[in-house]
């Protein structure tokens, strides 16, 4: 496919903002670390050769059975001695080059948790004893995931909303319009800790919840652009061909209005992580034990004598949100006209 | 001595000539015309008299005598006498030459003060009587309006009054009715030629439109892409011109008649259409009422014929387009074929749709610009002729392309790589590609270039005489109607003045406004 010169020229642009694309490099890198989260710290070998078999424990369900009858059918604790015994004797194992996950509880870790970094626990540990470098690398994945999803589905419904007042206009505008203003005044927190006395919040009932009330923020930008463009003679034009009312808004109109969604989407992105880690932090965010940056920032507060905690919180939810607005910005400088390189 | 004199004026963009090596002179009471296509440089030549030419424009060479000033080497002081002083502008638009924050009035005692030749008392009854010399006789009503409150005609008369506000000897004219309706592009320009007589002005009058410049100009020079090309009195240009650039410009405005379509059958016809827009009023945009844009208005279609349907602007042309396609809601019927499309269920209208298409005014608004041409092109054929594959849509869309005598080659390429001429071609192929019966052209040329209008005249007379396809042609240009209609409707307020062949109507025209249009717009 060959790129239109605008679209040259916007990556030209972002490609000539040295801060954006910093950011967009730290934060790919990032975002793939993360990604792979399960085979950089795990509690389970990433390759085992147990008498000339070889097993995947990282992503597969290895019974304790497998190293002899007198364990259980259970899945295999590879953090127990006896076990790792009789895989020394009679194979070999590759470990993560962090050998704990987000729940490993790290017994030998020092005589009180949190424990401070050591060779071992290079950012030491929580105050349940579980190692933070690990619990940062989940939790960045958490965020980031929880991030992207509320923002493509909020983005979604948020386009499609504003598309559909902007492009019927009249009457059902108004209406929209009216219920819009209504639905943003509901006190969304109050109502959030309400939610959690009634029902433990997981990873999808705050997503869902969430995108009750973060889909408007796309919606006046994309109905003022379909106010626009309704009346052009390209949009004339394709009703007098007969064009489906679906197909004008997908075809015709959306790719006007993509420009300001795009521009805004870093900015939602970084809106969706914060909104989670503050969640987190009051404690009616994801359920205990989950590896959140907002509850880093609880157990920081809690233990202000563990300053490696704070610091991590502080470096990851700080980093991650100004590798966001960063990249947001760059692509911003991108989509505006008046900007020259 | 003439008032002013430019010789070998070259104004450079960069690298780029973008007026080489011209001269003119224009003497005390005496009118002469540039004319020129967009682009040909008439605008930038006017403006180095005034030294106003934009930014990354550089005059290159050439002396500019104005009134014995040479504008190239003019202090501050002499440039600011200049401007406004000794010579004044008028511009194409005057809305956007007000301020429309201020009332007007202010804004021409302020030109008057900023050359400070009255004295404060007396100002306000210096503009009261420069009003009234524009025609705007109700001058205490106006001065104290703003832009927005007046009408375009009058707003143009503002900005004449403000130009000739310090007794110039110099008024360059811009334009200055490209966006007026014919009968107040007359008036306006009566009014120019009569401040010329009582003042012994000198006028530069910049214009595309050669029947301006046949009843108003004494000399004319021509201009093509920065080259001067020809420069004589007008009634030689007119009689005798000598260069090729000049006889397409002449040829473009003097097209025959379209031969006749003799017993074609009826296959459209529009039965008291009325359409009606509601006035609002108040806070609560409560109805108050309605204004009928198009009140009552019967027509029939026959196949393969043009129907002109003239109008100044808001008498409703567009709106019985727009009614026609069911675009907009109206009352009345519409009868295609045996079918009422105004009562059609939505389902059938979209199959009937095939057979009526349209194409508007605006070059550049009307082709979605991050499609390419064939998704444009093809886009009807999606629609109604589904069982197409991709590779046989191409081929339609490649036969309608060169059917329009664009390149096969602009198949992949977006609309803004096109010239305005060749967009309204592709606006052309994408109603022509559902092989309509009846194709609604609203003001399809208006936009274009003389000459570009021209090929686009063509183009639509070739079309109609192979596919037989029958014009519904919007039209606020006498000219081009009488180069395509068979027929003409003259519409005034939402109403038929007269409706008659073409021959009838141009040659022997029964209602007064008619006449009047014709004469405005030099035809008669």
């Amino acid at each position: 496919m060959r790129l239109s010169p605008l679209w040259q020229r916007r990556l030209a642009v972002f490609a000539a903002h040295r801060r954006g694309r910093a950011s967009l490099a730290i934060f790919a890198v990032v975002f793939v670390v993360s990604m792979a989260a399960n085979f950089i710290a795990n509690d389970k070998p990433l390759l085992l050769d147990y008498q000339g078999r070889f097993y995947v424990p990282a992503v597969q369900f290895i019974p304790e059975t497998t190293f002899g009858t007198q364990f259980l059918p259970t899945e295999a604790d590879f953090t127990n001695p006896t076990i790792k015994a009789v895989i020394n004797a009679h194979g070999w194992a590759l470990w993560p080059p962090i050998p704990y996950s987000y729940d490993t509880i790290v017994w030998d870790a020092g005589p009180v948790a949190p424990s401070p970094p050591s060779w071992r626990n290079w950012l030491g540990t929580d105050e349940v004893s579980r190692d933070v470098l690990a619990r940062v690398i989940y939790g960045l994945r958490l965020s980031i995931l929880f991030g992207f999803g509320l923002t493509i589905v909020a983005s979604a419904v948020g386009i499609i909303a504003g598309a559909v007042q902007g492009f019927y206009g009249g009457l059902t505008d108004l209406l929209f319009q009216r219920f819009i203003e209504i639905w943003s005044g509901m006190p969304q927190l109050f109502l959030l800790i309400i939610l959690a006395s009634i029902i433990a919040p997981s990873f999808w009932v705050l997503l869902l919840f969430l995108l009750l009330f973060s889909w408007m923020s796309l919606t006046g930008v994309v109905r003022a652009e379909f106010l626009r463009a309704r009346n052009l003679d390209y949009v004339r034009a394709a009703k007098a061909l007969g064009v489906p009312d679906w197909r004008i808004m997908l075809r015709h109109m959306l790719p006007n209005a993509m420009i300001a969604t795009l521009t805004f989407l870093p900015f939602i992105l970084s809106d969706s992580v914060t909104v989670l880690a503050s969640l987190d932090f009051l404690g009616f965010g994801m359920p205990p034990g989950s590896p959140s940056l907002g509850e880093l920032v609880a157990e920081a507060k809690n233990n202000l004598q563990a300053p490696w905690l704070a610091f991590t919180a502080f470096a990851t939810l700080g980093g991650v949100l100004i590798l966001l607005i960063f990249i947001g910005e760059a692509v911003r400088d991108a989509f505006d006209p008046r900007k020259t390189q | 001595m003439s008032l002013l004199s430019v010789a070998n004026l070259t104004l450079k963009a960069g690298a780029r000539t973008l007026v080489d090596n011209v001269s003119f002179s224009v003497a005390a009471g005496e009118t002469l015309a540039i004319v020129g296509e967009s682009g040909s440089g008439k605008t930038l030549s006017a403006l180095s008299v005034l030294d106003l030419l934009p930014p990354g424009v550089t005059r290159a060479g050439g002396v500019v005598m104005l009134d014995n000033i040479n504008v190239a080497t003019a202090n501050r002081a002499q440039i600011h006498e200049i401007r406004g002083g000794t010579a004044g502008i008028i511009f194409q638009e005057p809305l956007s030459s007000l301020n429309p924050l201020q009332r007007v009035g202010k804004q021409v005692a302020e030109a008057m003060t900023l050359h400070g030749k009255f004295s404060k008392t007396s100002l306000r009854d210096k503009v009261k009587s420069l009003l009234a010399e524009v025609g705007l006789p109700d001058a205490d009503r106006i001065a104290d309006s703003y832009p927005h409150l007046l009408s375009g005609g009058q707003r143009q008369r503002i900005m004449i009054a403000i130009a000739l506000a310090n007794d110039p000897k110099l008024l360059i004219a811009d334009e200055p009715t490209t966006a007026l309706d014919v009968t107040l592009e007359k008036q306006i320009l009566d009014l120019i030629a009569a401040a010329q007589k009582a003042r012994g002005l000198g006028v530069l009058l910049i214009t595309h439109n050669l029947s301006l410049v046949r009843r108003y100009a004494q000399r004319v020079l021509v201009l093509d892409a920065g080259n001067p090309i020809e420069s004589n009195t007008t009634d030689q240009i007119f009689a005798n011109p000598t260069q090729p650039q000049t006889k397409r410009l002449l040829a473009a405005r003097n097209m025959a008649p379209p031969p006749d379509v003799p017993n074609a059958p009826v296959i459209l016809t529009a039965q008291n259409l009325i359409v009606k827009f509601p006035v609002l009023r108040g806070a609560l945009r409560r109805k108050v009422g309605e204004v009928a844009a198009v009140d009552d208005v019967s027509f029939s279609l026959h196949a393969g014929e043009t129907l002109g349907l003239v109008g100044e602007s808001g008498s409703g042309k567009s709106t019985i387009g727009l009614a026609l396609l069911r675009l907009i809601n109206f009352q009345g019927n519409v009868s295609l074929g045996g079918v009422n499309l105004a009562t059609l269920p939505k389902s059938k209208l979209r199959a009937m749709r095939a057979q009526i298409q349209i194409v508007f005014q605006d070059p550049y608004g009307s082709l979605a610009p991050r499609l390419t041409i064939e998704d444009i092109i093809a886009e009807g054929l999606t629609i109604h002729q589904p069982g197409l594959n991709a590779a046989q849509r191409r081929e339609k869309v490649a036969a309608t392309l060169n059917d329009v005598g664009l390149p096969a080659d602009s198949l992949n390429r977006y609309p803004h790589e096109f010239s305005g001429g060749q967009r309204q071609r592709i606006a052309i192929a994408r109603a022509l590609i559902l092989e309509p019966k009846i194709l609604v052209l609203d003001e399809p040329t208006s936009a274009l270039d003389v000459t570009v209008q021209a090929e686009i005249l063509a183009l639509l007379r070739s079309l109609q005489a192979r596919h037989n396809i029958a014009y519904l042609f919007i039209s606020h240009d006498l000219r081009v109607i009488r180069a395509l209609a068979h027929r003409v409707i003259v519409l005034k307020s939402g109403k038929i003045v007269e409706l008659a062949a073409a021959s009838s109507v141009f040659n022997n025209p029964a209602a007064a406004y008619t006449k009047t249009l014709l004469a405005a717009s030099g035809l008669q």
